[in-house]
């Protein structure tokens, strides 16, 4: 002990190791991923940045940020020595998905914004590392057969194959239970396949993950959409369990006048046509999708930088952000307001649409907007955006996209009569991820309303442990009061 | 990837495939669509189901091959395979002993008009079907409608068979003659929905159509296909593709799926270039 104390402390490195990148004066030309990677030794002198402090009673540390309890010093623990295949081995204990949040988790509020280096100097790059290791395991192909224990005899149906429903899989799957998974579109990833575009998630690592959970003894049914083949009632009869992470796809609208005009797009329309069906590279494909020179993207979160990068990729002149607030409260994680501004969006702040005006033929031509100015806070706590009379203002736009946001999917609500919603219509769930039906978990978006990909991933590890402490010691189910109660609060 | 067992031409322009797809044809029922992605870099577009076969397991769609996609349709032969298919999407046809029940259909809305008209006639109604085309070649459906028709009519523009005139001809004609009509259902060109709507709504008589906007996912997460009905968006896939005929904007249909005709010529022009 006397000796430890002895010791000059640890120098540490100020700033992470840089992640390269594209330049964005090529990037917004093409749609393949923007930060391309850090190399081994790269990695190994960011682990090296890692103090490996302990856990303290009163130290938040990286771990306690990590919504699926990844053991963050121990992999790191493991780069500094460049084991790199023991490092992936203790993410993928917790983690099912670690190429995709390696690359979308927002780390910043997360592992690194708890980081004890971070208080003086940059955080550890933990996602870097995460994504580093998930992308060397990839390449170098280590991820050979998977070990599964022996079969359970437990049957468990999982209703949508997003980062939720995967998660609940992968976890099930890896301590013998047989997991079925039901998918609507032709591709699992949910989110990740149609929504977040290929220059910040590659499709392929999304299949590559994929993939890893289907070799994990996973079944796989695409182009299922449970609601309409079969309801949860049916999968009942069949599976012992059954978990719903349907997400969060109905997109919300902002009921203005003329949204209905041609060019006027939901963000989910939008990307859809784009990243699932690959509308980016028509006519290759077969799916259309059209810019023209100005785009306008209502919005400021996530959804909405996608948007506005992927219409300057399209080709677009000019790709406009319309937002009602200041730049501080912009929704979006920085990392990517960030790439955005350096892309060149512009960025219309504090303003607000309040009308699209159309030509003869029912296509959008113009937004008009207002000025709006902060108020006081309001019941989210940030200041609520007031119109500025006399402040409209009128903006050319060929294509308009409403990225405000999206409310729970309803279609297995609707068919479920007895499982219990919000006013919000999310799926009323306790600390476990149970719903007012008996052998019936929810997780994700759909029980959430919308959030981000590593907390449908962290509900989804509840949920497997739960079930998984239903299915085998404890089949109690808390009482319908439970469920009324919080379906009346949320 | 799902097996393609018989395919035919019913018109020289509408092809005919009955594919094999057990879990939806045990669940499909009249008035629902499925979305079909023929290849893997396809186009997902929502196709009426012209029936359906528990038994087979089999559904059969109808396209009429305007575009790439359903020209591509149009040359898979049985034993090829169809990339994706997803359903059976919408809500089905609202079925109620009505009564009186005159159902119209044109063009390729005559393939979905079949179960639709059926579906009708087993729930005891008293059917009067009347179906109509540019000219004799193009009708479809003929003989199927006629079997389950108490009371069938049948026009052609040129006169090529039976009414020489258009279907809202018949419709008129029975009004005016104060036939007890108790339901009106359509399907068909948007114009013809919209003229059948205009006509029915002076006398108060429940119409229903059936719409057909572009799509994209079909199970109500991009809003492609939203139509505005009584002022109120709706979405075609979840919420359609039924709806009450007296209160759809028809124009804003018509505007809405034209969008995307010139990347259609696009694709279409490249298709054909490439045979």
């Amino acid at each position: 002990m006397a000796e430890e104390e002895k010791k000059a402390p640890k120098k540490i490195v100020p700033k992470k190791y840089p992640m390269p990148e594209q330049k964005p004066e090529e990037r917004v030309h093409n749609f393949n991923e923007v930060p391309v990677g850090q190399d081994a030794q790269t990695a190994i002198l960011e682990a090296q940045r890692c103090l490996q402090c302990k856990r303290g009673p009163n130290r938040k540390l990286c771990m306690d940020g990590c919504p699926v309890e990844i053991d963050i010093p121990a992999f790191i623990k493991k780069t500094q020595e460049g084991n790199f295949e023991e490092a992936i081995k203790i993410i993928r204990e917790k983690q099912n998905l670690p190429a995709v949040c390696g690359r979308v988790c927002p780390y910043e509020n997360q592992c690194e914004g708890l980081c004890i280096v971070g208080k003086k100097n940059e955080p550890v790059g933990i996602g870097r590392l995460e994504r580093f290791l998930a992308d060397w395991e990839r390449n170098e192909q280590k991820h050979g057969k998977i070990e599964l224990p022996a079969p359970t005899g437990k049957k468990i149906a999982v209703v949508g194959g997003g980062p939720a429903g995967l998660t609940v899989a992968g976890d099930l799957a890896r301590i013998g239970h047989k997991v079925t998974i039901f998918e609507a579109l032709q591709y699992c990833g949910g989110v990740l396949i149609y929504g977040i575009p290929e220059f910040r998630l590659p499709k392929e690592i999304v299949r590559s993950e994929v993939d890893y959970i289907r070799r994990s003894g996973v079944e796989i049914h695409n182009d299922y959409v449970i609601g309409k083949l079969d309801t949860v009632d049916d999968l009942l009869k069949e599976y012992d369990v059954v978990f719903v992470g349907t997400g969060a796809g109905l997109p919300d609208w902002t009921n203005l006048p003329g949204e209905n005009l041609n060019g006027i797009l939901s963000a989910n329309e939008y990307l859809t046509r784009v990243n699932l069906m690959k509308g980016y590279r028509f006519p290759e494909y077969d799916t259309p999708i059209r810019v023209g020179e100005r785009v306008v993207t209502i919005g400021g979160g996530n959804v909405a930088m996608d948007c506005a990068r992927t219409s300057l990729r399209l080709g677009c002149k000019e790709s406009v952000i319309l937002y009602r607030r200041s730049d501080a409260e912009l929704p979006a994680r920085r990392e990517e307001v960030h790439h955005a501004k350096d892309e060149g969006v512009r960025f219309e702040l504090l303003a607000a649409p309040l009308e699209f005006i159309g030509d003869d033929c029912g296509n959008v031509r113009q937004v008009k907007a207002i000025r709006m100015q902060l108020g006081e806070p309001d019941a989210s706590g940030r200041r609520r955006p007031i119109k500025i009379p006399g402040s409209e203002f009128l903006i050319d736009a060929q294509t308009v996209l409403i990225a405000i946001g999206q409310s729970p999917n309803p279609l297995v609500p609707m068919t479920t009569p007895d499982l219990k919603t919000t006013k919000e219509g999310t799926i009323a769930v306790d600390s476990e991820g149970r719903t007012s039906k008996k052998g019936v978990f929810a997780g994700g978006d759909i029980a959430s309303g919308a959030a981000t990909v590593i907390l449908a991933m962290g509900d989804g590890k509840r949920a497997a442990k739960a079930m998984h402490k239903y299915l085998t010691e404890d089949p109690s189910w808390p009482s319908p009061e439970v469920f009324e109660k919080l379906s009346c609060e949320m | 990837m799902y097996e393609i067992v018989k395919s035919e031409k019913l018109t020289p322009d509408v092809i005919k495939l009955e594919i094999r797809a057990p879990n939806i044809a045990r669940k499909a029922k009249a008035g629902q669509f499925i979305m079909v992605t023929p290849t893997e870099h396809g186009e997902r577009i929502p196709l009426t189901m012209a029936d359906f076969s528990p038994e087979n397991g089999t559904v059969t769609i109808a396209a009429l091959e305007v575009g790439k996609t359903t020209k591509e349709l149009g040359k898979m032969k049985a034993g090829d395979k169809v990339f994706s298919l997803v359903g059976p999407l919408g809500l089905p046809t609202h079925l109620n002993q009505y009564g009186n029940v005159v159902s119209i259909g044109g063009g390729i809305g005559l393939a979905l008009m079949y179960p639709v008209v059926r579906a009708f006639k087993q729930s005891g109604n008293h059917t009067i079907n009347i179906i109509g085309a540019r000219n004799e070649k193009l009708l479809m459906y003929e003989k199927e409608i006629n079997t389950v028709s108490d009371e069938f009519f049948v026009c052609t523009d040129d006169g090529s068979k039976g009414h020489h005139g258009f279907v809202s001809d018949i419709l008129k004609k029975l009004i005016a003659e104060n036939k007890k009509i108790d339901l009106v259902y359509a399907v068909g060109p948007i114009i013809m929905m919209k003229v059948i709507a205009n006509i029915t709504k002076p006398f108060n008589i429940p119409t229903v159509v059936s719409l057909n906007p572009i799509m994209v996912d079909g199970t109500g997460m991009c809003g492609s296909c939203r139509v505005i009905i009584g002022g109120e968006t709706k979405f075609g896939c979840v919420d359609g593709p039924e709806f009450d005929g007296h209160k759809v904007d028809f124009d804003n249909l018509t505007a809405r799926n034209k969008r995307y005709i010139p990347e259609e010529q696009i694709s279409l022009k490249r298709f054909q270039e490439a045979k």
